[in-house]
């Protein structure tokens, strides 16, 4: 579908609530509520960190991969009670979304994203780049993932993803 | 600086054991510059890629030894030849992508041309214009091919030396640890993804760690603090009679089973545990109860097996302080829907990402920033004895001290 024709045709409310969801994710993971990520999500769900090498070739291995929400707390746990990792934060900058009409419950959009990773040390980094591919639930409020698949510029990861993007 | 000892090495060791390894060894330029005449130009095989990933006529990959940057390209005829990726006349790189097929390689500077075995087929007015200019009559094209490597597959794994004097693959391997790689690389591979971390660290640290099976449980946390037990199982270390590669590994006890293994992920004395236990459920896919191998061949190549996460992690050194760790992520090309999906949620163990390896790629930075500037001093490796050799338990260095061992007798001839 032409994403221009694509993006007139979805009602102004249905776009409203997407940018609702997407910004809602950013800010849960920038402001550290890493807990409430996996609520953005369906029950069933697709969360995949792949890069536009792997993406346009076809294959399917993510350095982060879920199916399911169970998997996406337990990527919170870990991050909280396992996981050893020097102090950091993120700041996403989300460009804007392209809203596309896909079924009657759902839609689905595309936005461009910039990851500042910012240490405890005060040493911030441009971490990573690149496009959310999302499939998202509009049946119900407040609306939710039922797929995102986000696609970095570059297959290149600095030291470690602990936080996800 | 200190000055060169009598080994001619750089930088200088407190014996002539490998249970004290001076920290200059992670920050000295010139031992860096060393290392790459004689460890990664030297007697030494380093991976390049996998068969499969230039499977056609034609088709061609950039990689790396060292800092080297090198190419394999398999010719129309269907032989794998590596070469340097630098031309004969001015040094410029010819490949410029990472992948690619093409009938011959042409330098964008001055246009020369290779075929796809390294050797120079064309010179751009080689006779000169309108009779003017031109290479001297005595200019052979054949004196200027490109620097080539040796190359050798095994088991679908390609490895490249730049010295002729290397013994071939299987005698530097050793019968032990090629018998290692067949039992991962049982059949045809297939590329499940790739990824490549940055280290902020001497590729020396991210080898050691690898070959570290002391610092496992204690460093990463993901098993114990969700009470999966596959902590006491038995297993054991492997070095090879050079000290340079290794093998370390776990074995599932058969007496419980996988559910067994689920129910205890699930239940949780302290409300742990994890919600989706997938990422862990894994077969025993070849018959032997080994859940766990990782198995380094000197200097820089990792072959991977966790449960049924199987990858490949080529070390590259990128100046005294960074080193790239290339992650290619494989399947078998007869897996089903069943197992792909069962590998790509286990791969979440591993990676820039992994629960059980994230550790890896900051703790080698760690230990970086604290050793900068450093004259004095060195790291102790004295767990397990002195020696470099195989064992039934896993509390020990001896398989870092095998990586000094095998680095000092290339470093100090």
């Amino acid at each position: 579908m032409d994403a221009r024709t694509g993006s007139s045709i979805v009602d102004q409310a249905v776009r409203l609530h997407v940018q609702d969801l997407i910004a809602h994710y950013v800010d849960v993971i920038d402001q550290d509520r890493l807990e409430e990520w996996p609520d953005l999500f369906a029950e069933t769900c697709r969360y995949l960190i792949t890069s536009a090498e792997s993406y346009d070739e076809g294959l399917p291995h993510g350095v982060i991969y879920a199916d399911s929400r169970g998997m996406l707390r337990d990527r919170v746990s870990a991050l909280r009670e396992a996981n050893i990792y020097e102090a950091q934060r993120y700041r996403h900058l989300v460009g804007p979304i392209w809203v596309e009409a896909d079924s009657e419950t759902t839609v689905r959009a595309r936005s461009h994203f910039l990851v500042l990773r910012i240490m405890h040390t005060g040493d911030t980094m441009v971490f990573a780049s690149g496009v959310y591919r999302d499939r998202i639930d509009i049946s119900r409020s407040p609306y939710r993932f039922i797929e995102r698949v986000v696609v970095t510029d570059s297959h290149k990861f600095d030291t470690l993803l602990a936080i996800p993007l | 600086m200190a000055k060169a000892d009598q080994t001619g090495s750089p930088v200088s060791w407190p014996s002539g054991g490998v249970t004290r390894v001076p920290f200059r060894l992670y920050s000295d330029a010139d031992q860096y510059a060393l290392e790459h005449e004689r460890i990664f130009k030297g007697p030494t095989w380093s991976y390049l890629c996998l068969a499969v990933e230039v499977p056609k006529a034609g088709d061609f990959l950039v990689t790396s030894v060292g800092e080297t940057p090198v190419v394999v390209a398999r010719t129309q005829t269907g032989e794998l030849h590596a070469f340097v990726n630098r031309c004969a006349h001015r040094g410029a790189l010819l490949c410029l992508k990472r992948r690619g097929n093409t009938d011959g390689i042409t330098c964008v500077y001055h246009g020369w041309s290779y075929d796809l075995a390294g050797n120079l087929t064309g010179v751009a007015f080689e006779r000169g214009v309108k009779r003017q200019g031109g290479m001297p009559a005595d200019f052979s094209r054949s004196d200027h091919n490109l620097r080539k490597l040796r190359l050798t597959e095994f088991c679908g794994l390609l490895f490249g030396s730049f010295d002729a004097d290397a013994v071939d693959f299987e005698s530097y391997l050793g019968a032990e640890i090629a018998a290692r790689i067949r039992r991962v690389c049982k059949g045809p591979m297939k590329v499940l993804g790739r990824t490549t971390q940055l280290l902020p660290n001497n590729w020396k640290l991210y080898f050691e760690n690898v070959k570290d099976s002391y610092h496992a449980s204690i460093l990463h946390l993901f098993f114990t603090t969700f009470e999966i037990n596959r902590l006491n199982q038995k297993g054991g270390i492997i070095v090879d009679d050079s000290g340079g590669h290794h093998v370390s590994y776990s074995i599932m006890d058969r007496a419980v089973d996988n559910a067994d293994y689920k129910r205890e992920a699930l239940r949780s004395s302290k409300d742990y545990g994890l919600e989706d236990t997938s990422v862990v459920d894994g077969v025993d896919e070849f018959g032997d109860g080994i859940m766990m191998q990782i198995l380094t061949v000197f200097p820089g190549f990792v072959l991977q097996q966790h449960l049924n996460s199987i990858a490949m992690r080529q070390l590259l050194p990128c100046g005294i302080d960074r080193s790239e760790l290339v992650w290619t992520i494989l399947g078998f090309a007869d897996d089903d829907a069943a197992m792909t999906e069962r590998r790509l949620k286990q791969a979440n163990l591993v990676g820039p990402a992994g629960y059980i390896s994230m550790e890896d790629g900051a703790v080698g930075g760690f230990v970086q920033r604290a050793v900068r500037g450093v004259e004095e001093d060195s790291g102790l490796l004295m767990m397990g004895g002195s020696e470099a050799r195989s064992q039934e338990f896993r509390a020990t260095e001896a398989s870092v001290r095998g990586f000094w061992k095998k680095y000092r007798a290339l470093m100090d001839a």
